[in-house]
């Protein structure tokens, strides 16, 4: 493998890496904060991507597709928290594996009816379509860079609302220890909200980002929930520095593996999770004793 | 309320198996074999009960165990003739213990939320082992063209291909499986199972070795899992990857919550349900998975110990309550 094909992987496997980062951060800030387990998270993937190519065909604009189909899924994230999610809280892991399971039920159900289950694609915006060429025959999609950028400059800002701000306080203290949070007084009801709904619009622009370089498929957000899990289980619940970690491990492994042992690379991540979790069964980043 | 006369304890249980016997004798062929079906995925929940809900253990890969039973008498049946049920069978239980046996080692160093997830993956990774490489067809599954027989010298004893034989046939192996749950739940085992569900380190200084007892039965578990799969791949002639997906052991799970995590008996009535429900939603709905799921949520937030919580409305309360002192299993821990 020359350099510049190495160079290509490696970009490809960050990309990969970035935009599962995006989908597991939301994961494990949900639970997190609120301490519910959602096996809806990739079914809210799948919807953002079927929103980005239901937008984008009805308006042309991929742009407003990425800023429409986020502001949509936050206000689902609301609307579903004041339903169901928050008669959760408090409530064993069986009743909250099962209600969001019934969740996918009902989302796979209704995307049928919106939009149907055909197989979809989705054209980026004109001025991201190009390639930049590397040798005569080897090209990279302006499209994958701008994801990295994009992916990078959102995990830039979760890091900076985590870190630098108020609300990012209150979270940290929420995932460090819920009961003396709410015991301190800070109103854990509108925390719990926005912070599933942001969570909610994480999956879904992951969806609508990989929606132009992926075919947009009922499926697709089954296979993104089991990876943000292996990526959280990887990282360490809660951590969103540990998900940047494992969806990057993640995302080399696969990328890589595919190249060295393309048949063996769909179990790679697997004995990858194995690995760690006999390092490291919290996660790497996860706290030691639970 | 009305009070309801306590009846002998032996009652009930006898009055079921009783028209579980008579059952094929009275109804069409069709709801013979929907009652085996019932059966089959009875037995994986009660199997899967054994961890949730007396070991506190929420697993989401036990289709995984219930599916690699079924390829495993897939890749041994013969082409052209049946398989033999007296060897297939124990190495199908066989294969599903071990894979529950290993998976188990990894998931169980986890708790809670964690062991969840991580059940999910590696029932995910046996998915997509059956799915991806060529074994047993690939994503196209593969076909057991005769069901297994037991033959003794060339002269078969039993046929499994009438359905009212594989009924009874597996009508034995439910029982069997209730028997021997219920002497796991109530030898020392058993307890120190719960114990360690309800308060794992008071368990541990007592000196429970609690991920052995923990391994124990998740592997037990595992393999009677097993057991329905290969039932449920002999009924159907057919096994395919989705055999082992996530979806089907998220719907066992509900299966557990609907019947009641407390009694070894009590998934067995939720297949029942949720099989029925089902069948009439199936015939009836187009978007009959809207309806399952919304179901599904409304048993969870309103049900939270399965429709047995129906009966004291529907038949007054029993004079005296059960004292099982059991209770539901705490797996708050994150």
């Amino acid at each position: 493998m020359d350099l510049i094909t190495f160079g290509v992987q490696l970009l490809n496997a960050i990309q990969y890496g970035m935009v599962l980062f995006l989908v597991a951060s939301g994961l494990t800030l949900v639970f997190g904060i609120l301490g519910v387990i959602n096996l809806a998270h990739g079914a809210f993937y799948m919807l953002g991507a079927y929103l980005a190519y239901w937008i984008a065909a009805a308006t042309g604009n991929f742009l407003i597709a990425v800023v429409a189909g986020v502001a949509i899924a936050f206000v689902v994230g609301l609307l579903l928290e004041n339903v169901f999610i928050r008669r959760l809280y408090g409530r064993d892991h069986l009743a909250q594996v099962l209600l969001s399971f019934g969740l996918i039920l009902v989302i796979d159900e209704v995307r049928e009816m919106l939009f149907g289950k055909d197989v979809h694609a989705v054209t980026p915006p004109a001025w991201l379509s190009g390639s930049i060429q590397l040798t005569t025959n080897l090209s990279y999609p302006v499209y994958r860079l701008a994801i990295c950028v994009f992916c990078l400059a959102v995990a830039g800002l979760i890091f900076l609302v985590i870190t630098r701000t108020k609300i990012g306080m209150i979270v940290r203290a929420g995932a460090e220890n819920r009961e003396m949070t709410r015991v301190l007084g800070i109103n854990y009801d509108s925390v719990n909200r926005y912070v599933f709904a942001t969570g909610i619009a994480l999956a879904a622009l992951g969806g609508i980002v990989i929606a132009p370089i992926s075919t947009v498929f009922p499926g697709m957000g089954d296979s993104m929930l089991i990876l943000s899990f292996v990526v959280v289980v990887l990282g360490g619940i809660g951590s969103v520095a540990g998900a940047a970690i494992g969806a990057l491990l993640i995302g080399l492994t696969d990328t890589f593996g595919k190249v060295f042992f393309p048949s063996v690379s769909g179990i790679l991540i697997y004995l990858l999770m194995a690995l760690v979790l006999l390092w490291r069964p919290n996660g790497i980043l996860g706290r030691r004793e639970i | 309320m009305r009070a309801r006369p306590r009846l002998p304890s032996w009652l009930v249980p006898f009055l079921c198996l009783m028209a579980a016997v008579a059952l094929p004798f009275w109804v069409p062929t069709y709801y013979t074999q929907f009652a085996s079906k019932a059966l089959i995925m009875g037995m994986l929940a009660m199997a899967l009960n054994l961890a949730v809900g007396q070991g506190g253990l929420v697993s989401l890969c036990h289709a995984a165990f219930f599916g690699v039973a079924g390829y495993v008498l897939a890749l041994t049946s013969p082409k052209y003739d049946a398989a033999s049920l007296l060897l297939t069978l124990p190495l199908a239980v066989l294969a599903s213990g071990l894979a529950a046996l290993a998976i188990g080692a990894l998931a169980l160093r986890t708790r809670g939320v964690y062991f969840i997830m991580v059940t999910l993956a590696f029932g995910e990774m046996l998915y997509f082992f059956f799915h991806d490489t060529g074994i047993g067809g690939g994503s196209d599954g593969a076909f057991i063209n005769l069901k297994p027989e037991i033959a003794i010298a060339g002269r078969q004893l039993l046929d499994l291909d009438k359905p009212m034989a594989f009924y009874f046939v597996v009508l034995a192996f439910t029982v069997g499986v209730i028997a021997l749950l219920l002497m796991l739940v109530r030898s020392p085992f058993g307890h120190a199972l719960a114990a360690a569900r309800d308060n794992e380190r008071r368990a541990r200084s007592l000196g429970f070795p609690i991920f052995r007892i923990r391994l124990i039965a998740f592997t037990i578990s595992g393999a009677l899992a097993g057991l329905a799969g290969y039932f449920a791949a002999a009924q159907f002639g057919f096994v395919a990857p989705e055999m082992l997906g996530w979806h089907q052991s998220a719907t066992v799970l509900a299966m557990v919550l609907i019947g009641g995590l407390q009694s070894v008996t009590g998934p067995l009535l939720g297949a029942l349900v949720l099989l029925g429900l089902e069948e009439v939603l199936k015939a009836n709905l187009a978007q009959w998975k809207l309806a399952e799921g919304l179901i599904v949520i409304a048993i969870v937030l309103a049900l939270p110990n399965g429709v047995r919580q129906l009966w004291p409305l529907l038949f007054g309360q029993p004079r005296q309550k059960p004292s099982s002192g059991k209770v539901a299993p705490e797996t708050g821990r994150g």
